[in-house]
């Protein structure tokens, strides 16, 4: 048992932090979008990452490593629309000591971009709102056109 | 709070029953002074004769004194002035704003802005939600009830918004019964059939415009658009074959009446025209009585 953690800490590609949290299950594809979503390119906060990282769920993951930084979950909860299967593990004195998952809001306030090009929010300088009516695949509905934005479809702000 | 039309799901089936209510009083008495001293702003981003003098009548039938433009190169948008500051002056100086503009969702987003009351008179492709229940008003005028009722719809269901929008109001009445007549490419789109089933309301789909319009209350007809086609060749194949003509209305239904949002081009034969069944030219005229009805309802004065 203590031979697999060793090993398992040998094998980590990104290095363990003291306190803080780590968001695991990132689709590699939008881990910058993630930082972008948690403004995490605007704090001071050392913040390590690792990227296309093997992952038998998701193909290629990657993980971000934010020190002294605990997440409201109303702010965490912003990125299950790009990062539905995303794990957070809160770590005090190097262990994690509580996990969680994300669930999606009701509501998306601002994030996503409304993909009907008619769109008075594509027109303006309007707060885009949209009712999260599924996550998989991801379908919401603008508050403004009442036009849905499914799975691929989708594009951050 | 201040109420506003904006969507036609925005609104319960007891306000529509009380609109109709209104608008069956107005249809008897046009002429009340009840937005007397009140300014109505009338915002036409869009040109739209018919949908603005109806409202502008229905306003003067009222009382109400009327501001705005009927064409956006006489306003200050040409300038470049975004929405937001238009309506934010105007609702300085009006009680209610009647609006139809280009982009969709942007009635709503006006309501945000605005401190007055708002009635969207069209945002683009989305929402038009007086059409809507002035249809209504003339279904229940001419069939007594919205239960129980046949509605055939026949042209371009994919982006008629005024089919939609009628769609998800009857849905809101007892027992009713969809008949969709649209060529492939014009199909009612799968989110209203999806509602459709998850609501247990049947509706049945056909290619051809036959005689199973027998068994119709109400046909409700669109126009097929050009350039709603990406294959010209498609909309040549079908063009001619959603035309209703006098000759097929002869084993319909005594009470069955023809409604149409107008304008129409061709898809309803002139000669449809003289048959008592036909019935777009008044359903226009319901059109003023059912706008004194709302305006009457949003500013609460009935």
């Amino acid at each position: 048992m203590s031979n697999d953690t060793t090993k398992k800490k040998l094998k980590l590609k990104v290095s363990a932090i003291k306190e803080g949290t780590v968001i695991d299950h990132i689709p590699a594809q939008n881990l910058f979008k993630v930082i972008t979503i948690l403004g995490l390119d605007k704090i001071e906060n050392q913040i390590t990452f690792g990227t296309n990282l093997e992952s038998q769920k998701l193909g290629s993951k990657a993980i971000i490593k934010v020190s002294d930084k605990f997440f409201e979950n109303d702010e965490i909860n912003k990125i299950a629309l790009i990062a539905p299967d995303a794990k957070l593990n809160i770590i005090r004195d190097y262990e994690v000591v509580e996990k969680k998952i994300v669930k999606a809001p009701e509501i998306i306030k601002g994030i996503v971009k409304c993909f009907n090009p008619k769109c008075i929010t594509n027109n303006e300088k309007v707060t885009t709102c949209f009712k999260v009516l599924s996550t998989s695949p991801v379908t919401l509905r603008c508050r403004y056109c009442e036009k849905m934005t499914i799975g691929e479809q989708m594009r951050m702000l | 709070m201040k109420r506003d039309l904006i969507s036609i799901t925005d609104y319960s089936k007891e306000e529509y029953l009380k609109i109709m209510e209104l608008a069956a009083e107005f249809e008897k008495n046009p002429n009340q002074d009840l937005l007397k001293g009140k300014v109505v702003a009338s915002l036409f981003f869009e040109p739209s004769t018919r949908t603005r003098l109806s409202f502008e009548t229905a306003i003067n039938r009222l009382g109400g004194k009327i501001v705005g433009f009927a064409d956006p190169q006489n306003s200050s948008s040409t300038k470049g002035e975004t929405l937001h500051d238009t309506i934010k002056m105007v609702s300085n100086y009006a009680d209610l704003i009647v609006m139809r503009h280009p982009l969709e969702g942007a009635a709503r987003y006006a309501a945000e802005v605005s401190p007055v009351p708002i009635i969207n008179a069209g945002d683009g492709a989305n929402q038009h939600p007086t059409q809507t229940l002035l249809d209504m008003y003339s279904i229940l005028k001419t069939q007594g009830t919205f239960d129980n009722l046949n509605i055939f719809m026949v042209g371009d269901l994919k982006y008629g918004r005024t089919v939609h929008s009628l769609l998800m109001a009857m849905s809101q009445f007892d027992n009713p019964i969809f008949n969709f007549i649209a060529p492939a490419e014009l199909q009612m789109p799968e989110e209203y059939k999806m509602f459709l089933r998850e609501n247990d309301i049947r509706y049945f789909e056909h290619r051809e415009f036959t005689d199973i319009i027998s068994e119709a209350d109400i046909i409700y007809m669109t126009r097929v658009q050009k350039e709603r086609f990406s294959d010209p060749m498609e909309y040549e194949q079908v063009k001619n074959i959603y035309i209703l003509r006098n000759s097929m209305l002869e084993n319909t239904k005594p009470n069955m009446k023809i409604l149409h949002p107008l304008p129409r081009v061709n898809e309803i034969h002139t000669d449809v025209d003289k048959n008592e069944k036909a019935y777009y030219f008044t359903q226009a005229l319901n059109g003023m009585y059912t706008r004194e009805a709302i305006i009457t309802h949003i500013m609460n004065l009935k």
